[in-house]
């Protein structure tokens, strides 16, 4: 039975799998990082209030933001302490708010437009005047849909 | 003479880090924006002339909302807890009480004819100086008490909550209980600067 010889058969060494744990964690840590997300930078202070009857936003790409808040202390010299309109990363008027949409709808496929939402993110204790105008100027714009942002309230029955 | 102490596999090492991916990727959902939705009306047509639509007194739901962050719910104070049950009542009026909304008898899918409300509406206004938190938790009663008077219909009939019925369903619950908030334009009455 020496056809059968142990050491005739020739091998190929098998491809060493130690290294696979530390790719995939090299994959992991990347993922990791890369899923933050992509938000402006925040210039106005915003505690969103709270409520129960949530819908969630499900397909972010078609949401447009608009933020309502009292600027942070870096910006308070320049704009005071009276609630500003932050749209993308400037601070705005609420007559900007019909360009800004225009321009939020232009950004998007034809089909996806009549899909699109405004969320408006506003601190709770901003005053409904502001917001009244927010509201004006998106009713102007034509864009209806639109989603006040808050946290879930947690029930303490 | 000591013994060998076996090495710990390390084959597997590769499985459980893929796992761990696998479980960092589905749980990164990167914090889901949720609030409350609601439908503007469309701008006011300047051309349009302005009818006073009559609608009867017992048929409109008063919520006002002053700079004070207090409530005026069809003539009466009220505190925020209580919004939802007497909103509900209004909605329903399970009593056909004469001071709330009309009722009518209506075919409805499913149901058969049914006696509905027939045109209630909830008006809601608010102060320049009501702040948004206040405006936004009063809102959130109101759709909630709709909302649950279709889950307490959807339970009743299909032992199931509104969002997991059908369309079709869900339509035809949607024609019992009509989703009807009218903002009207604030009011600078008493604001505080």
């Amino acid at each position: 039975m020496s056809k059968f010889k142990k050491d005739s058969t020739k091998e190929l060494p098998s491809v060493s799998t130690a290294s696979l744990p530390d790719i995939v964690f090299m994959l992991l840590c990347f993922f990791m990082v890369t899923t933050t997300m992509r938000e402006v930078t925040l210039m106005v202070k915003i505690k969103k209030p709270e409520a129960t009857e949530l819908t969630k936003l499900t397909k972010k790409t078609l949401v447009s933001f608009i933020y309502i808040g009292q600027p942070t202390l870096q910006y308070q010299k320049v704009f005071g302490t009276e609630p500003q309109i932050q749209l993308n990363d400037q601070f705005a008027n609420p007559t900007d708010i019909l360009n800004f949409i225009t321009a939020e709808r232009a950004a998007r496929e034809e089909a996806e437009i009549p899909l699109m939402i405004t969320s408006i993110k506003a601190d709770e204790s901003t005053k409904m005047r502001i917001v009244t105008e927010v509201k004006e100027e998106l009713r102007k714009a034509q864009a209806l849909h639109i989603n006040y942002s808050a946290r879930k309230k947690v029930d303490l029955q | 003479m000591a013994k060998k102490v076996p090495e710990i596999p390390s084959a597997s090492m590769a499985d459980i880090a893929f796992m761990l991916l696998i479980f960092f990727l589905v749980t990164t959902t990167m914090d889901v924006d949720s609030g409350l939705e609601r439908r503007l009306p469309p701008p006011a047509d300047p051309n349009q002339a302005k009818t006073d639509i009559q609608i009867n007194e017992r048929n409109i739901f008063v919520v006002l909302v002053n700079a004070q962050d207090q409530l005026l719910v069809e003539n009466d104070w009220l505190a925020i807890k209580d919004l939802r049950t007497k909103t509900k009542e209004f909605l329903d009026n399970p009593s056909n009480l004469i001071t709330l909304p009309e009722k009518e008898v209506k075919d409805i899918p499913f149901f058969g004819p049914t006696e509905i409300v027939k045109n209630g509406v909830i008006s809601l206004r608010n102060d320049f100086g009501t702040t948004y938190g206040m405006y936004l938790q009063v809102q959130n009663e109101l759709v909630a008490s709709v909302n649950e008077l279709r889950d307490a219909k959807a339970m009743e009939k299909w032992s199931k909550k509104f969002v997991d019925l059908t369309v079709d369903q869900q339509d035809a619950i949607k024609m019992i209980y009509p989703q009807k908030i009218s903002e009207a334009e604030p009011k600078k009455v008493g604001s505080v600067k």
